[in-house]
């Protein structure tokens, strides 16, 4: 798994982040679309990515620019960050990129809104 | 109507600074020369997730509150905190950091700023090895090879190859412009092409074959040449000459592949990091035949696996380069200011990032002193986070420890990190409600402007530092006071 920028994501984290072009632009995962047919999954199905570090439901989108077989994009955001690898290597900085990852159907568990993840993810004091 | 020319946008590292602004009303109606990013700042800044007021968190819930009452609470959290964490900084102004350097000294915390979720391995590896860098007027007159390697500034940076490298009209150096005309519209025949053979056949066509490398003779041709490497095709990629596709967490051997091969030594093995010797070869050929070459380098680097030792084989690959030819390498910066942060705790205590103050002076040791690891080894006690939104940007883990401590947020925007404040100020926009300095990526310092007015009772950054860091110092001088 990659994470990193796209620019839906850049023009709507200035919209606001709990606008919903910024939910459409971050809780996405662009997949290759020979992986999509694959794994069985068509475009715009709910997708569960785990990794060692946690697990979360994005919506799975072909990728424009294939191919990039066993490759997922997640654009940066509160979606991705549940399960990037927090381990910094002792210089500070957690691995965002390159994080062994494995997508299935998510199946019954639902897509969460911004509000709904974080009230999953976070507890106050 | 009036028309605010040179406006700098307060966006990203490449700080535009030639936009133009119609103000009608005292509001912005229309940009001129703005990336989608700018457009969407600029026209948008007003909009419905703006705090108006500020809030303190009481059972529970933040509610709004006096600006007199949010202080008093803001002060008495870090005033109290045996460890407080004061992080973002990176989309304000240098006035206001250099504020946050103070009251970071004050209450004897750590202070942070976004590089170190960034670029922050970039300084570790040029404070080991050294830079050969420039400025990015330097490039626009006289590169004839650009590489973007692990970014796509296409998506995060979409005006620098218009203002700063392949297709901007330098001195020396002619844009590229016409020639990507021609490419994307051939790309887009034969896509067509494609799509209705598919339709008439019936059946899948094969996969087009990747175009990871070996686009033929664009790496021969004349003028400014572009190589993109990344792990995966992205815009930028399709508006390159060369496109190498690594492998991912390969880019150190890539690297050192290069500079060996700089280096006239044998490759005895067919392909690295997933791409063939030759053309690696191809690439070097470019590289030593150029006059004036850049490497601008990103996260695919400092986040995947290496980090710093990434930007250590990149920077020492420009050094071997530049015993045959001319040779910089230049880190896409991506918040607009956070080359600015950078250069003010620099000046302010001698260390760029992760500034420990709890034992009465500066100390520096990222992997320590860096926020993720004080929020994965829960260190810290409380919080102040300016400019900034880490429930959204650091992994969850480390953010779950923030959110749990009392937590002091100064922001334009009820984002995720201020739904959890126990305080929230609610502060003007640096660069279109007040004015301010912000360093470009380059290292130049530009002006922002004030365009418009902030809404009755919104003060700056700078400001409600500085009224928090005089509510410290009283509270402290009082403490003092009652000590017998």
């Amino acid at each position: 798994m990659v994470t990193g920028r796209t620019i839906d994501q850049g023009v709507a984290k200035e919209k606001g982040k709990a606008s919903k072009e910024y939910f459409e632009s971050v809780a996405v995962c662009f997949i290759d679309p020979q992986d999509l047919k694959k794994i069985g999954i068509k475009e715009k199905d709910n997708v569960l990515v785990s990794t060692k570090h946690g697990s979360v439901v994005v919506m799975a989108l072909k990728s424009a620019r294939a191919p990039h077989l066993s490759v997922i994009y997640i654009p940066y955001g509160p979606w991705a960050n549940v399960i990037v690898d927090p381990e910094t290597d002792s210089v500070g900085m957690p691995s965002l990129k390159g994080v062994p990852a494995k997508i299935e159907s998510a199946g019954d568990k639902p897509l969460l809104n911004l509000s709904e993840l974080l009230t999953t993810q976070f507890r106050k004091g | 109507m009036p028309i605010v020319k040179s406006v700098t946008c307060p966006v990203c590292g490449c700080l535009c600074d030639d936009i133009e602004l119609t103000v009608e009303g005292g509001r912005i109606v229309d940009i001129k020369n703005g990336c989608a990013m700018s457009e969407s700042k600029f026209l948008g800044y007003g909009g419905e997730h703006r705090i108006l007021k500020p809030h303190v968190r009481k059972n529970g819930r933040l509610v709004e509150v006096s600006f007199g009452e949010a202080l008093r609470k803001a002060a008495r959290i870090l005033a109290g905190a045996n460890y407080p964490l004061l992080y973002g900084w990176s989309s304000t102004s240098c006035e206001a950091t250099r504020v946050g350097i103070e009251l970071a000294e004050e209450v004897g915390g750590v202070i942070d700023n976004t590089s170190t979720v960034c670029h922050g391995p970039s300084t570790l590896s040029i404070q080991d090895v050294g830079i050969a860098s420039c400025t990015l007027g330097q490039v626009r007159h006289r590169a004839d090879l650009v590489i973007y390697w692990g970014c796509d500034p296409w998506s995060a940076h979409p005006r620098h190859i218009e203002r700063y490298t392949s297709f901007s009209e330098g001195r020396f150096e002619r844009s590229e412009w016409r020639g990507y005309l021609t490419k994307t519209k051939a790309l887009a025949v034969r896509k067509k092409v494609e799509s209705a053979l598919r339709r008439m056949l019936n059946k899948e066509m094969p996969a087009a074959p990747s175009a990871n490398h070996g686009l033929g003779s664009s790496i021969l041709k004349e003028g400014r040449k572009l190589i993109v490497i990344d792990v995966r095709r992205t815009r930028t990629a399709e508006a390159a000459d060369y496109f190498l596709q690594v492998e991912p967490n390969t880019d150190y051997e890539l690297l050192e592949t290069l500079r060996a091969i700089v280096r006239g030594q044998e490759i005895d093995v067919g392909k690295v990091a997933g791409i063939p010797v030759e053309y690696l070869e191809e690439i070097v050929d470019a590289m030593i035949g150029c006059s004036f070459g850049v490497l601008f380098f990103g996260l695919g680097l400092t986040m995947s696996k290496g980090k710093q030792r990434n930007v250590d084989a990149a920077i020492c690959l420009v050094r071997d380069l530049n015993r045959r030819t001319k040779f910089v390498i230049m880190p896409m910066r991506g918040h607009f200011n956070v080359t600015g942060a950078d250069t003010v705790f620099t000046w302010q205590t001698g260390y760029p990032y992760a500034v420990d103050f709890s034992l009465g002076y500066p100390r520096y040791n990222p992997g320590e002193t860096s926020v993720v690891d004080i929020l994965m080894h829960k260190e810290s006690d409380a919080a102040l986070v300016v400019a900034s939104d880490p429930v959204s940007n650091l992994p969850r883990r480390a953010a779950e420890h923030l959110v749990r401590k009392p937590l002091v947020v100064v922001d334009p925007h009820m984002n995720a990190t201020a739904q959890f404040a126990d305080v929230v100020f609610p502060s003007a926009l640096v660069g279109i409600e007040n004015e301010g300095t912000a360093y470009r990526m380059d290292h130049v310092p530009l002006p922002l402007k004030k365009i418009a007015e902030p809404s009755e009772g919104i003060l700056s950054d700078e400001e409600i530092l500085r009224r928090i860091l005089a509510e410290v110092k009283k509270l402290k001088r009082n403490r003092q006071r009652k000590v017998p």
